[in-house]
């Protein structure tokens, strides 16, 4: 596991009545919550209530209509690429390049967070140390998302932001994802994560997004 | 500046992997031009008549057709999505990709373009004007092809649709670089189209790649 | 938000007072100019009877770029201010615009008929109109493009102003491309200046094509606000009945505790 130890010191980062508009419709309103070092949350909510919307926005992806995100107090949208820095995230694809072999994508994400240092010992941490050199066409679904987890073990980040990250995997692999993640936490991370398969995330706080829908009046009014 | 060549390398190597690809698009363009003399005779002087029109239309159509893929195979594996929020501006991301991709369409055309000049008996003078009109202009149509690649990601019949929302957008670069051509056929001066390309690459450059920048952060967010 | 909200509303408040009045505009408006172009208004010394073509074909080219103009400003607060009812207008005006630019084609290539003797002549201007024309199609057909109509109209906004900036550059080269190309008899358009007994039939008819427009769009615009009240009704009744069901699943399983 890797981490710097020069950004021990606590972070924060919250999400301040943020609310999404997509498709002509509101989607959710006035979701807050805060989260500190060490600190995770479960997105919760049935299919289509907006969980990968939310970590989009997370992300910087997509902007919402109403609120803000903030870093300590620095509204992340102010400048995007400072908060890109401080983030991984996982959709729900795994941005790995069939013509390229297993280390040959992973170096490439690494590199663009400036450092390819780790990439040998996070291959290490997922044992695909040994497929370093097969093109990734070769690869399953479930060893493509174990490439696609190592890329974000390769360059230190505090903030995960991980949407469905164990879909395909094995019982072993989610099992040393979770150590993974349990790492991260220790030393200062936070996770804000979506899920359908029951992970163990000890003390996460959890996000409902049932409870910030719009009032079915709402609609009525938008045109 | 690392990351930019970074990303330069990734594409250039990925597009060496499939080399076929590449290939592919030079055959298109050579194929055009091969038709050409089955279509309107060998005359060699009607042929030199409308080789610089016929080289420069090839060249345009074997760039767009290509352009297509700049940003779709990223878009299809979620690549594109963590290239828009890397630590790193997205327009340096897409001069990269443009840039990559001028050098494995653009450049390969360049290199065959005075065979084709040849079999199209375009003459000595004709020569030169084509390889520097072609040397500015194919960037321009990378930079342009680019908008249009980044607007249809995700659209139904993207290819189409493409050739409809960037030809348009050609049309200058097209006569620009023809009429400099022809000009230099007939003897007469040919500095000034070629000037006007010129500056068309450097004025129309931020402004595509700004385009391109917020097509694909407006994907994002479909 | 509340803004947001309430904008549409008033919008259609406010049409419904323009909409009468453009309308009475236009036909008083065109029924004058039509006076004054077929029967109050000499024939040209050079182009005969055929000039009175002219009082639609000029008026039709002015608005297809006037309506390319106003879709290249409202793409323009739609991206900066993100304002609902810009993008729509965009989708409102462009078929108005492509049809404008289609008959200044029409118009333009029955005046070439007895002028040329052929009905299509690669006229600099016909030229750059038949290319805007193109530009109009792009815009409709990306804006349809998409699944997600929002995203569309998004990508059609960006679309729109890449076009408004080639525009000039795109009259200057079909200019520049004509002048090498250009047979010497042929008869421009431009023509010698226009005499003021021209004028008065000109200004009106293209007055009249401006209040057309303004009825066109704002019927148009019902159409546009009515179909994205339609998806957004549709979209919050599925997630009204999916909230509703996970409500009575919950209280369920409450039951069986």
């Amino acid at each position: 596991m890797v981490t710097s130890s020069s950004d021990r010191e606590n972070v924060y980062f919250a999400s301040d009545q943020v609310a999404c508009f997509r498709g002509g419709r509101t989607v959710f309103v006035g979701v807050t919550f805060s989260i500190n070092s060490g600190g995770a949350v479960l997105v919760k909510g049935p299919n289509g209530i907006g969980k990968s919307t939310m970590l989009r926005i997370l992300a910087g992806l997509m902007r919402p209509i109403y609120g803000t995100l903030k870093w300590h107090d620095h509204k992340t949208h102010v400048e995007p690429e400072i908060h890109f820095k401080r983030i991984h995230y996982v959709g729900h694809h795994d941005p790995v390049k069939p013509a390229l072999t297993v280390i040959e994508n992973v170096s490439f994400w690494a590199s663009l967070h400036g450092t390819r240092d780790h990439v040998q010992s996070a291959l290490e941490e997922f044992d695909i140390a040994h497929l370093a050199d097969v093109p990734a066409r070769f690869l399953s679904a479930g060893q493509k998302r174990k490439v696609n987890l190592t890329r974000i073990l390769t360059a230190p980040t505090r903030l995960w932001l991980l949407d469905e990250p164990t879909t395909g995997l094995d019982a072993a692999t989610v099992a040393k994802f979770e150590q993974c993640m349990a790492a991260h936490r220790n030393s200062g991370g936070m996770i804000i994560l979506s899920t359908h398969t029951p992970l163990d995330l000890p003390e996460a706080q959890v996000l409902n997004l049932s409870d910030y829908q719009p009032e079915a009046a709402a609609h009525d009014n938008l045109y | 500046m690392t990351t930019f060549i970074e990303i330069v390398r990734r594409d250039l190597r990925l597009s060496m992997r499939h080399g076929m690809d590449t290939i592919m698009v030079v055959m298109f363009f050579v194929l055009v031009i091969l038709l050409l003399p089955l279509g309107v005779g060998p005359e060699p002087t009607v042929l030199a008549r409308i080789s610089g029109g016929m080289i420069w239309v090839s060249a345009l159509l074997a760039s767009m057709l290509s352009v297509e893929r700049l940003f779709q195979t990223d878009y299809e594996d979620g690549s594109l999505e963590l290239l828009v929020i890397q630590p790193f501006m997205l327009e340096l991301t897409v001069t990269a990709k443009v840039i990559s991709h001028w050098l494995i369409t653009g450049l390969p055309l360049l290199i065959i373009a005075p065979l084709l000049a040849g079999m199209l008996h375009t003459g000595k003078d004709g020569f030169a004007a084509l390889l520097l009109t072609l040397a500015v202009g194919t960037p321009l149509l990378s930079l342009i092809g680019s908008i249009g690649a980044a607007l249809i990601l995700g659209a139904r019949q993207g290819s189409i649709l493409l050739s409809l929302l960037v030809l348009p957008l050609y049309i200058p670069i097209l006569i620009f670089g023809v009429s400099a051509v022809d000009a230099a056929i007939h003897g007469l001066p040919w500095r000034l189209p070629v000037l006007i390309l010129g500056s068309l690459l450097i004025g129309l450059a931020p402004f595509s790649v700004w385009a391109t920048a917020a097509a694909l952060r407006e994907t994002m967010r479909r | 938000m509340l803004n947001r909200f309430a904008n549409p509303i008033r919008f259609l408040r406010l049409a419904d007072q323009i909409q009468p009045w453009a309308a009475i505009l236009t036909l008083v408006l065109f029924a004058a100019g039509l006076y004054f172009a077929l029967f109050n208004s000499p024939p040209d010394y050079q182009q005969g009877e055929t000039v009175r073509i002219m009082y639609i074909h000029v008026p039709s080219a002015w608005m297809a770029l006037f309506c390319y103009t106003l879709l290249a400003i409202t793409s323009g607060v739609a991206m900066i201010w993100k304002h609902p009812l810009a993008n729509l207008a965009g989708r409102a005006t462009a078929p108005i615009g492509a049809t404008f630019t289609f008959l200044a084609l029409i118009t333009g290539s029955i005046w070439g008929k007895p002028m040329w003797g052929t009905w299509w002549v690669w006229d600099a201007r016909l030229t750059s109109m038949f290319i805007l024309f193109f530009l109009y199609l792009g815009y409709i057909a990306l804006q349809d493009a998409f699944d997600n109509a929002e995203g569309g109209s998004k990508a059609a906004a960006i679309l729109a102003l890449v076009g408004f900036i080639n525009v000039p550059i795109i009259k200057f080269s079909v200019d520049w491309w004509n002048t090498l190309h250009q047979p010497a008899s042929v008869i421009k358009f431009s023509g010698p200046a226009i005499h003021s007994t021209m004028l008065t039939p000109l200004l009106l008819t293209a007055l009249a094509f401006k209040g057309y427009y303004v009825w066109l769009f704002l019927i148009n615009m019902r159409g546009e606000i009515a179909e994205a009240r339609c998806r957004a009704l549709q979209v919050s009744q599925i997630q009204n009945a999916q909230v509703a069901k996970v409500a009575t699943s919950d209280a369920r399983d409450a039951h069986a505790d």
